[in-house]
């Protein structure tokens, strides 16, 4: 299973990249593509949404289930992949890259620290494997 | 992997529902259904017995032949739905669904249980059951077996040898495509499977099951039908013949039909999934409908549905809307099938 040591991680699978600025980028992990199989539809959150970490904020639909994505931390979103739109399956394809959901403007850069670290996500996969 | 009417089985293999659904639809994709159920009838009286068990008239069927057929029970439902086969001159076979296998034996049983022209025994522990489906799924079949196929039409059954495997073969599935059901011993399953796959068969799950079978506009008991479903208010009105049958009485002569099952292509974004809320397409939104089952299409991307309807809305292309987690998400009715292989742009 592809766990970036570079990324942190929500126990919902979602992935956070490193801050540049202040801002993060989030997708879901290859084990959460995995799990959910063919993606068909996203629904992303509009640019300007202020999200406080636990809301649900985006929907990935795929032919099995329509899965909630949470906002891992708390700010302000300033991009979505909208490339997304026509082109979901790259959710499946590259989920740690062209298939990013969102990017956020942190208000607190710390609160990243307290996310999973890839060691600990392993161990919430293997768990739920 | 999943558990399904108390068999484990699996979901989708390596390639995916979406892979697995593409395969069958333009070369050959092999289930695993060793767990539908499956009953034996036999004697004499076989053939009385079943034109009053079965929606359907087992009498068109000759020796040989197999048809779609419905299970009704005594308050104006469905017990199942089901295939049936006519194996020799007394003998019967009918293919229901696994997690009805209870009800149905009980059904049969009970219907039974006066006659003493009829057996019914549930051999679905007797019987493994592979489906190879897709427009690949005759040639390959024909190198692997002693009889030639290429006589063998839609609905017909016999038997054959696949490898040292004695099996009964029959141009029947639920994909919409061609192919064959494969019956054999269940110590002969592994075998059976593994020349399939060597051949070119490529492995399919529940998953490309549940969307070949909707895309093709075949319902699935506990979703189209259910112990409430009055058959001739659904596209599969036809399955229902002129003659006397078991709980007759709990039907109404003429059925009401406030709402019908109909087929819905959504216009916008999203799957309408069993029981999500169909809507007027109007300001006042009223509730007029339920979904009872949905996806997308592999095939064409479309996101298509099954839903019961007010009857005044099942006219093609009338615009409703489904509601999808809050959201009204256009809709339009559509006619069955949503695919159509003989329309296929080859």
């Amino acid at each position: 299973m592809d766990i970036p040591d570079t990324l942190r991680y929500a126990r919902s699978h979602e992935w956070v990249s490193q801050p540049e600025d202040g801002v993060v980028t989030v997708g879901i992990s290859a084990f959460a593509q995995d799990q959910l199989g063919d993606v068909v539809f996203v629904e992303l959150p509009a640019v300007g949404d202020e999200v406080a970490a636990g809301d649900a904020v985006a929907v990935v639909e795929s032919v099995k289930t329509a899965s909630d994505i949470y906002a891992p931390l708390t700010g302000t979103i300033t991009a979505v992949n909208d490339a997304l739109e026509n082109a979901p399956e790259r959710i499946n394809e590259a989920p740690y890259e062209d298939g990013w959901l969102f990017r956020l403007q942190v208000d607190d850069p710390a609160a990243r620290e307290g996310l999973l670290d890839a060691d600990a996500y392993r161990a919430v996969c293997e768990e739920e494997a | 992997m999943t558990d399904f009417a108390g068999t484990r089985m699996p979901l989708q293999y390596p390639s995916g529902i979406a892979e697995e659904h593409l395969a069958v639809r333009e070369r050959a994709g092999l289930f695993d259904v060793s767990h539908m159920a499956e009953f034996r009838v036999s004697g004499t009286g076989a053939l009385d017995y079943l034109r009053f068990a079965l929606l359907n008239d087992a009498k068109k069927l000759r020796v040989g032949r197999a048809h779609y057929t419905m299970i009704p029970n005594d308050r104006g439902g469905l017990v199942d739905d089901a295939y049936v086969y006519h194996l020799d001159e007394t003998g019967w076979l009918i293919v229901a669904n696994a997690a009805n296998r209870g009800a149905v034996g009980t059904r049969l049983a009970s219907l039974a249980k006066d006659r003493s022209d009829v057996e019914v025994r549930d051999v679905s522990d007797r019987w493994a059951l592979l489906a190879l489906q897709g427009p690949g799924a005759a040639l390959l079949l024909d190198r692997l077996v002693d009889v030639d196929l290429t006589s063998v039409r839609k609905n017909d059954t016999l038997t054959a040898l696949l490898g040292r495997a004695p099996v009964r073969l029959a141009r029947t599935g639920y994909t919409g495509e061609d192919g064959f059901e494969v019956f054999a011993r269940p110590e002969d399953a592994v075998a059976v499977w593994t020349a399939l796959t060597d051949a070119g068969a490529e492995p399919c799950g529940l998953g490309a099951r549940d969307t070949l079978r909707l895309e093709a506009g075949f319902p699935l008991f506990g979703h189209e039908l259910t112990a409430d479903t009055d058959p001739r208010c659904t596209p599969f009105d036809w399955v229902v013949k002129d003659k006397p049958f078991a709980g007759a009485d709990g039907w109404s002569d003429e059925p009401g039909c406030e709402r019908r099952l109909v087929g819905l292509r959504l216009l916008g974004r999203g799957i309408a999934r069993q029981g999500y809320r169909v809507l007027r397409a109007d300001e006042d939104a009223e509730v007029a409908g339920e979904v009872t089952s949905g996806t997308v299409s592999p095939l064409t991307r479309d996101s298509i549905a099954f839903a019961w309807l007010d009857a005044d809305l099942t006219g093609a292309d009338t615009e409703v809307a489904v509601e999808i987690r809050g959201q009204r998400v256009s809709a339009t009715v559509v006619d069955l099938p949503f695919f159509r292989p003989d329309a296929r742009v080859s």
